[in-house]
């Protein structure tokens, strides 16, 4: 038996995302040997990665963080013709959900999304209705084919800097699908899904200008802004910074929610995060149920005081 | 132009679901439960009619097919009050589970590439990221690796070109990226995502039109077998769920009466420097 991990592409081509070591924690649990299959080849892996198998340039689509579903999914395929794996492990994120099914339907196996706890070989634990349930899922196909949840899981760390790189050839191209151009975020700020401070603001902030009172006290802490929909849908911010069961799904070391009252949706995006913070004028609002210090007042004389005060 | 929308009914998103944990794998409740159309699935109904009227040809046709109890006829009139134009109901015997309990989206994808071969000529099939009862995103994704067709998930703004290919801009883990799915021989397969569009209501004289529309209905067992399918292969979950519980719930937690305290409790907990 053994073990295929899928790496994500990075922010810095030679090092492992987070999500990837995430992925190869996971993939320990299995305790059986493991490949990592990379696009492009990673500077230093964690001692448990046996292989690392890159891919030829020819058929690498490659372009800043982008691989498209076609192009990731033949190369697994071509990787378990190969080796033959027992497991295969991506991290769920946008990136492996995007290639995740389609890799099941071309393996013939139906994967388990979104794993939060490896409890055997073949049992798994998935969050249902957005976490508000979990289910315990026995895979009966093999492959088992699962993706992880990144904040579920503890990022393991690269120190084997010199890995064996084996090439895979022959990865069938791509011809179904070509990549145009990208658009990446460019803030100086930490990727809301990685970052171990969250400071999100809700349909309270009562306007998109007003989300730097946030800003101020996220650049303190060094921690990342999120949104409620509600402020998203009021069109205060983009989307990407919505964290929820329609967004993003978080889980930092602290989350400060201000102007949130706690729809169900919203709170199924960060109730996982270590200690949380509520700062709303309404103290009946839901979101206090799930707080850990609540503090009822007004967000605009009690935000930038906080900010001044950490 | 063909769209196919398979289209999902779930538990509604506003409603805080009930769990019984002596109920085994049922755990979740769903009787006397208000149901609606999963809100990536409007997405992708809307989607379809803007993409309908976009390409002005009277021929044009969307259709919408769900797959689950009697009630989800009532899912595809909404779809076809919206705006589709006919309706698919793949109909389940009642205790057939769709939130991953009994169906999953392998059957499902199985048996939307059986309905895209049996309507032929279909140019594309829009379907939403995810449903928010089982979350797997999975089915769009498992019908275009089925089908061998170009794929785009997670979709913020799709065009269609005039060589029939569609440009598609679609969400990453870092922003958005965009990509072009080419022509093929069978349709493109794309998934919604919020920042698509705003999906509109239905309005009154819309829904009376809907009534008139016409809607097959066929049992899962027939479609299987005209299909050709394995019944056991789609509606036996490969992923046994064997038990559904809910999360332990938080450690009640405090309020705080002043800003000096909570920065104190923060820095006490060395949750602060």
């Amino acid at each position: 038996s053994s073990t295929l991990v899928i790496a994500e592409p990075s922010s810095s081509s030679s090092e492992l995302s987070p999500a990837t070591l995430a992925a190869i924690t996971a993939a320990s649990c299995f305790s059986h040997p493991i490949s990592l299959l990379a696009f492009s080849p990673p500077s230093a892996v964690p001692s448990s990665v046996s292989t690392v198998l890159t891919v030829d340039s020819e058929n690498n689509d490659n372009k800043g963080t982008s691989m498209l579903a076609e192009t990731v999914s033949n190369a697994v395929v071509k990787a378990n013709q190969e080796h033959g794996y027992s497991h295969v492990v991506c991290a769920g994120t946008k990136f492996g959900a995007n290639y995740l099914g389609r890799v099941g339907a071309l393996l013939g196996v139906s994967p388990v999304s979104d794993v939060v706890e490896v409890i055997s070989e073949d049992t798994f634990l998935r969050p249902l209705y957005a976490g508000n349930a979990l289910a315990k899922v026995i895979s009966n196909d093999s492959p088992k084919l699962i993706s992880i949840r990144p904040t579920s899981f503890e990022k393991s760390t690269p120190d084997n800097t010199s890995p064996t790189l084996t090439p895979l050839s022959q990865v069938p191209s791509n011809n179904l699908t070509s990549w145009l151009h990208e658009s990446v975020s460019s803030s100086e700020r930490p990727d809301l899904s990685s970052a171990s401070v969250v400071i999100s603001g809700g349909r309270g902030m009562k306007s998109g200008e007003n989300f730097a009172l946030l800003e101020k006290l996220a650049d303190k802490l060094g921690g990342a802004v999120g949104a409620s929909r509600a402020a998203v849908d009021a069109g205060f911010v983009p989307n990407e910074y919505q964290v929820g069961q329609t967004g993003k799904v978080v889980a930092p070391n602290l989350y400060i929610a201000v102007g949130i009252s706690g729809a169900i949706q919203h709170l199924s995006g960060m109730k996982d995060s270590k200690t949380i913070v509520a700062i709303n004028k309404d103290g009946e609002a839901p979101i206090f149920s799930v707080a850990d210090y609540g503090l009822v007042a007004d967000l605009f004389e009690a935000v930038p005081e906080l900010t001044e005060k950490v | 132009m063909k769209i196919l929308v398979p289209i999902k009914r779930v538990i509604d998103y506003a409603i805080k679901i009930r769990v019984d944990p002596s109920k085994g794998a049922h755990a979740v409740q769903t009787a006397n439960v208000k149901m609606s159309m999963n809100p990536f699935c409007e997405i992708a109904v809307e989607e379809a009619i803007r993409i309908k009227d976009a390409n002005k040809n009277k021929e044009d046709e969307i259709v919408a097919v769900s797959i689950g109890p009697k009630q989800c006829s009532e899912t595809i009139r909404t779809a076809l009050a919206m705006g589709a134009d006919r309706g698919i109901h793949i109909e389940t015997k009642p205790d057939v589970r769709g939130d991953y309990i009994d169906l999953q989206p392998w059957g499902i994808a199985k048996l939307l590439k059986g309905v895209v071969g049996r309507e032929e000529n279909v140019d594309l099939v829009l379907l939403g990221k995810q449903s928010i009862d089982s979350d797997c995103g999975q089915t769009g994704p498992l019908l275009a690796g089925f089908l061998n067709a170009p794929q785009a998930t997670f979709a913020s703004k799709v065009t269609k070109e005039d060589d029939g290919s569609f440009v598609v801009e679609r969400e990453t883990d870092g922003g958005t990226e965009t990509i072009k799915l080419l022509p093929s021989d069978g349709p493109a397969v794309i998934t919604c995502d919020l920042r698509l569009n705003t999906p509109r209501y239905p309005t009154m004289p819309n829904i009376m039109k809907a009534k008139k529309k016409p809607v097959e209905t066929i049992s899962l067992e027939d479609m299987v077998k005209e299909l050709g399918l394995d019944l056991d292969d789609v509606l036996k979950p490969h992923n046994q769920v064997v038990e559904v519980y809910e999360p332990p719930p938080r450690k009640e937690g405090e309020f705080v009466g002043s800003v000096d305290e909570l920065v104190a409790k923060l820095k006490e907990k060395g949750v602060i420097g």
